[in-house]
């Protein structure tokens, strides 16, 4: 009875206001929204219409911007450092996202059961992704200098020969690799345990009344059963790895590109176009090609997997 | 599921010794995992003459290189900048993204489900993608070497809002039911009940989002020229160019950078491990 009258009166209260409540919702709506999707709109949907724009535009000497039609497009085309940029992103990506699907998976496996030993493990190997990329990057180049730096020094007493890493154009690409996979592989040891974790006893328990062996569960049981997972996985690394998420600080900091260029993924040449050369322009235009590589990767997974969405009881 | 397993196959002592071999080889990982910021730490604490002796344990330990790169450079400063600025991005982040979380789960109005997919759809948009036009508009906006610059565009993120959103969705309705009979206004219904109740996910956000700010790099690096506004991950960037040989001074500074996330990692690494094992969820 008390529910009755409270309800008219609330009713009551937004016929004074003019509104009904249907509407009061919406409005509501509408306004607790707003300064999420504005600032998104603002800070994320603009800049990426405006690359486009911008990329037929070019800077002149006094700061303003000239119509340029498709010039920036066929500068980049005859830009043999923009394809330089695209291959090393490309290698980039081909070396980083099985590594950290590997590396991911694997940790995760090797401290998938709960207890109190694990959980430490797991805090140590997830540690480095709570430095800053900046700091990785120093202590890295630090343990890797020619001979004398720790790394150089195990190998020599390893009796292995002396590489160059950061200066050899055939390593440093390698080494920035490798660093990225530290510093990544306990968060995707985190996301692979999380989905190791939804998958149901029962089927292990099903697959062992069966005689399945380790290796065949793995195979037959765990793997298909993580495919959403390996799935948000792979594309995530993926696409971080070709829009240069990691990859900016950490060769920022430790190559600048070099040596040869054998680092400059593209986000660092369209960085030291924009920001080292003032050609906007030309930054934008290489941007929106590095916006429609990562569209096509993303609609790539989402083809490839039919809109991400797995059957479990595959 | 491990042990069930190897019953099968393998007596009781077998077992055990499986059992110690994935503890030592999962030890061992660990170890050479954390191996970098042991040695970070240890040069910190080695004069110069030790860097490159390739012991863990230094010598002869100093704090000169500590003193050194507080004093030397306005260290203090850049973490003071970095402080603020990222305390000020997690509060109003945490702000906004719980009330469009709320909306988006709970309220219905026309579009909503449109704007969710927008906004979802910016989740694989990352900062160096755009940093080109980010970069003129916030300069056409008057934001460069500012504050409002180095904050207002590291608010928005679709990363926090899925998340609250999801958090919401899993709440029962009957909680607000009984406020929405009682005739309170959406605001007060956000205010005095969705938000106690979102502490959880809001300490786990608000770790998450801290650390982030505290080690971005690119935007700082982007946005100020001015050093009185540089925020650490700059500032020692910075302090590589001026001091490259001197490396005691680098890994004692970067090691002043690295404690305060490690510290805050140690006192909450459940909250955020966890809240990061869900985000891979959906």
């Amino acid at each position: 009875m008390t529910t009755i009258a409270d309800v008219t009166t609330s009713g009551a209260n937004s016929t004074r206001k003019g509104l009904s409540a249907r509407h009061r919702e919406w409005i509501a709506g509408y306004l607790f929204v707003l300064p999420d999707v504005l600032g998104l709109f603002v800070f994320l949907g603009v800049p990426m219409l405006l690359s486009l724009v911008l990329s037929v535009y070019e800077v002149n000497g006094f700061g303003g911007y000239n119509f340029v039609g498709a010039k920036n497009y066929i500068r980049i085309w005859h830009d043999p450092l923009f394809w330089k940029g695209a291959r090393v992103t490309a290698l980039y990506a081909v070396m980083l996202v099985p590594s950290l699907y590997v590396t991911g998976l694997g940790l995760a496996l090797l401290v998938q059961q709960t207890n109190r030993f694990n959980a430490i493990m797991r805090s140590m190997f997830f540690a480095p992704n709570m430095v800053s990329l900046v700091v990785v990057a120093l202590v890295w180049q630090f343990m890797v200098i020619d001979k004398i730096g720790v790394v150089s020094q195990a190998m020599a007493g390893l009796g292995l020969p002396s590489i160059s890493f950061l200066g050899d154009p055939n390593f440093a690409l390698i080494t920035v690799v490798l660093v990225s996979v530290w510093f990544l592989m306990g968060f995707y040891m985190l996301i692979f345990l999380g989905g190791l974790q939804d998958i149901p006893k029962e089927y292990y328990e099903a697959a062992m009344i069966d005689g399945a062996g380790p290796i065949k569960r793995f195979r037959y049981v765990t793997l298909p059963l993580l495919k959403p997972t390996s799935f948000f996985v792979l594309m995530v690394s993926m696409v971080a790895a070709v829009a240069g998420a990691q990859a900016f600080d950490i060769i920022y900091v430790m190559t600048k590109g070099g040596p040869a260029n054998s680092t400059s993924v593209l986000i660092v040449y369209i960085y030291q176009q924009a920001f080292s050369f003032g050609a906007f322009g030309y930054a934008a235009a290489m941007s929106s090609i590095l916006v429609v590589a990562l569209m096509i990767v993303t609609a790539i997974f989402f083809a490839v997997t039919r809109g991400g969405r797995f059957d479990h009881a595959e | 599921m491990r042990n069930n397993a190897s019953n099968a196959y393998f007596s009781r002592s077998q077992v055990t010794m499986v059992r110690c071999l994935w503890m030592l080889i999962a030890g061992m990982l660990a170890l050479m995992t954390l191996f970098p910021l042991l040695w970070m730490v240890s040069i910190a604490f080695k004069p110069a003459a030790e860097s490159f002796s390739s012991s863990l344990i230094p010598e002869s330990p100093t704090f000169d290189n500590f003193i050194y790169a507080l004093t030397g450079v306005p260290f203090i400063r850049y973490m003071l900048n970095s402080f603020f600025v990222s305390a000020t991005v997690t509060i109003v982040a945490l702000f906004f993204h719980t009330m469009a979380g709320y909306a988006l789960a709970r309220l219905r109005f026309p579009g909503r489900e449109i704007i969710f997919l927008a906004i979802f759809s910016t989740f694989l948009v990352s900062l160096p993608v755009v940093i080109v036009p980010l970069f003129i508009i916030v300069k056409a906006m008057g934001m460069i070497n500012s504050y409002t610059g180095l904050i207002v565009p590291a608010i928005f993120n679709a990363f926090g809002i899925f998340l609250l959103r999801q958090y919401y969705l899993s709440l029962p309705r009957e909680i607000e039911e009984a406020a929405v009979i009682d005739g309170a206004g959406y605001w007060r219904i956000y205010w005095s009940i969705i938000l106690p109740l979102s502490r959880p996910m809001m300490s786990a956000l608000a770790i998450l989002f801290f650390l982030a700010n505290w080690n971005s790099f690119l935007w700082p690096l982007t946005i100020t020229s001015n050093p009185n506004l540089w925020m650490v991950q700059v500032g020692i960037a910075n302090f590589k160019s001026q001091y490259s040989a001197s490396w005691n001074y680098m890994m004692a500074a970067s090691t002043i950078v690295a404690i305060p996330t490690l510290v805050l990692f140690v006192i909450f690494q459940r909250q955020i491990m966890d809240s990061l094992k869900i985000s891979g969820l959906k």
